[in-house]
């Protein structure tokens, strides 16, 4: 990390603010990891996409944004989910395919949503939810209601048609929304390089006269900066602005790792995991609060201490809580 | 002799034999070179034809299915594969606007011989966006030819024949059915697109059966057996051009009907055999028609829902003892 950047960044935050993101991103951590036993235990039935790794982009970004601003989701939104207020209880409620959970047990872990908090849906159709995201911009903006909102989408699907067309009407209408593309590198088995001529993602916004930038995803303090200043333009009606977070996932495409079907099928070099592991955006996040002084090894574990609380609360209320009933199964096809 | 082999298998060894013989056929989709879409349907193919004609793509289904049906048109045989078919709605247009019309909208002078394969993938808590079948959907377009195999030999057998056929064929499987197991030879040969069988005769019912509940339907009429009701299963195989004629002689022997579907139970395969049998064969019915579907609701998550959500076996044998 470019320690001197961060610094100046820093220095325009408050310390809370910091805490904050720090909380959320170990939160976001340690609620993904405490996954991966019950995946591979199979207790956890439902296909789970873990953001570990990705956590800077969903805590940088909702840190930007008001409550009342709106986000749209893939199938690995989790992280978006957490970080945009969503309660774990019931995330993992919902992973468990419970009646509590935040779709009532109806969508497991790829369809996540949170409409008090912003979090107006996450589905696993990749691309499905772009064009939506730019709808509610254009309802916001119908509205007047100077509301921004996030499209979190993956490097994969650049490579569906609606992303260009959704951007296109985007900047004709300069609908206040924020296209974040998370380029984790892999679009499931397929490499980047696979996918597109030139791993330049971000340069997509500009044919269509949308500023476009690209950032380090695993830096939290530059994922807030850029993201802040593209806020403000949404809301000063100078929308839209598309970023694209360099970033990597530490956990498989699906489930704890890619080892899928008995076979070792990562095709991810050994030496580019290791690569990103070293830049694991929470030691880094860590290293500079320790380093400036605003948080000590003892806050930390005090935080971390406090986090596993809330995880194993989150299981406690997902264990106790009742399935769906049977009797239930077509109700919610219709809204009365 | 009797080489048994896995239904996806099978799959795999049709299309390595069709490769082998007919350099206009190619294999384009998501995760051709990957077993985590496509089971080992594509085993050894990338290995023995190269990346030329066996083409792994980006997450761009509107455009590959598109340039399947262009290659078709320009005189390939392509074979596109969507590894679940609710990622195939992204390709409607291709598939319903373009290929299905166009040899009727160019008055016959043009063709396309595609295959279009979507995988049915469903359960595991996947829940909506993961789970759908479409063939009734596909069914319903003119010019669309639709085929599900069901066991091992048809999927070899119907693979071939959607590979030859002139037209574009919606090629859908069940990953459900991907292990199961029986005789198929080793030659490649054809099972016929638009004839049904019946896999088990009875005189008692006629259950119209496709896709994996054909497997389902085959067992409940094993039960049946034993409780003295003589079942008569009919797997469709090919859904359009569905075998008529094959489901009427059944109603007219059996008076009775039940029908067990993949899908959903409106505006669907069901109804649509339910109308062509009052149309056609009324007067041999005795008791109104039963069905074993989808409710008409989207997939769940929840396991403690998709227990009831998918129809099994004792879902055709309740409906069979309703109606008899
Ligand atoms: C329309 C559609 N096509 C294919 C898939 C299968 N699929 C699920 S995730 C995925 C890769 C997405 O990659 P990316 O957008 O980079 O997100 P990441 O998994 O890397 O977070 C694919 C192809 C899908 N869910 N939807
Ligand atoms: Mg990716």
């Amino acid at each position: 990390m470019n320690f001197n950047k961060s610094l100046q960044i820093s220095r325009s935050l408050s310390k809370s603010l910091l805490i904050k993101m720090y909380w959320t991103m170990l939160k976001i951590r340690l609620c993904e990891e405490s996954l991966v036993e019950p995946i591979i235990q199979g207790e956890v039935k439902c296909p789970c996409h873990l953001c570990s790794g990705q956590e800077a982009i969903a805590v940088g970004v909702c840190a930007s944004l008001d409550e009342k601003d709106y986000i749209f989701g893939t199938h690995r939104s989790h992280g978006h989910y957490l970080a945009k207020g969503g309660g774990m209880p019931e995330l993992i409620a919902e992973i468990y395919g419970k009646q509590t959970g935040c779709s009532r047990g109806r969508g497991g872990s790829m369809h996540l949503i949170a409409p008090d908090k912003g979090v107006m849906g996450a589905v696993p159709i990749v691309g499905g939810t772009i064009s939506l995201a730019v709808g509610a911009a254009l309802a916001s903006k119908i509205r007047k209601e100077n509301r921004v909102t996030v499209s979190f989408f993956g490097d994969g699907a650049s490579g569906e048609g609606v992303l260009y067309e959704s951007l296109n009407f985007a900047s004709l209408k300069r609908l206040p929304i924020i296209f974040a593309c998370e380029n984790n590198l892999y679009s499931t088995h397929m490499p980047i390089k696979e996918c597109r001529s030139k791993n330049n993602i971000f340069e997509i916004g500009n044919s269509f006269c949308i500023p476009s930038y690209r950032v380090d995803g695993n830096d939290v303090l530059k994922v807030y900066e850029l993201t802040k200043k593209a806020v403000e333009k949404c809301k000063e009606n100078k929308g839209p602005v598309f970023i694209e977070f360099m970033t990597y996932r530490l956990r498989g495409h699906v489930g704890a790792d890619d080892n899928i079907q008995g076979n070792r099928t990562d095709i991810r070099p050994n030496d580019e995991i290791e690569e990103w592991k070293r830049k694991d955006p929470l030691k880094k996040f860590e290293k500079f609060l320790l380093e400036n002084g605003f948080l000590t090894k003892e806050n930390m574990e005090i935080i971390k201490k406090e986090i596993e609380e809330e995880v194993r609360n989150a299981y406690v209320f997902a264990q106790n809580s009742p399935y769906p009933e049977k009797s239930e199964l077509i109700n919610h096809v219709f809204k009365e | 002799m009797s080489r048994k082999l896995q239904y996806s298998l099978a799959i795999n060894e049709a299309i390595h034999q069709m490769m082998e013989v007919d350099s206009s056929v190619f294999f384009i989709g998501q995760g051709v070179k990957s077993p985590w879409y496509v089971g080992n349907t594509a085993t050894g193919l990338l290995e023995k034809f190269g990346s030329e004609r066996v083409i792994d793509t980006p997450v761009s289904e509107n455009a590959v299915t598109g340039a399947a049906v262009g290659a078709a048109i320009a005189g390939m045989r392509p074979i596109i594969v969507h590894p679940r078919m609710d990622f195939m709605l992204y390709a409607l247009d291709p598939i319903i606007n373009e290929a299905a019309n166009w040899h009727y909208m160019f008055g016959g002078k043009s063709s396309v011989p595609v295959v279009i394969w979507g995988i049915i993938n469903r359960g595991g808590e996947q829940a909506a966006q993961h789970s759908q079948a479409f063939h009734a959907l596909f069914a319903y377009v003119p010019g669309l030819k639709v085929v599900m195999p069901s066991t091992p030999y048809d999927a070899k057998g119907l693979m071939i024949a959607a590979i030859k056929d002139n037209n574009p064929v919606i090629y859908i499987d069940d990953r459900w059915l991907y292990k199961t197991e029986e005789h198929v030879p080793e030659e490649p040969y054809i099972v016929p697109i638009g004839k049904g069988v019946v896999r088990k005769h009875g005189k008692d019912i006629t259950v119209v059966s496709v896709s994996y509940m054909a497997v389902e339907a085959v067992k409940a009429a094993d039960t049946l057996k034993e409780k003295g009701i003589d079942a008569e299963v009919i797997d469709v195989r090919t859904v359009k051009p569905l075998d008529y004629a094959l489901i009427f002689e059944s109603v007219k022997k059996t008076g009775r009907l039940v029908i067990a579907d993949v899908g959903w139970k409106s505006f669907g395969f069901a109804a649509e055999i339910t109308a062509a049998v009052c149309e056609k064969a009324f007067k041999y019915l005795k008791a109104p028609v039963g069905f074993v579907t989808l409710p008409d609701a989207p997939a769940p998550a929840s396991s403690a829902l998709e227990e009831i959500y998918y129809p099994c076996s004792d879902s055709i044998i309740k409906a069979i003892e309703g109606v008899v």
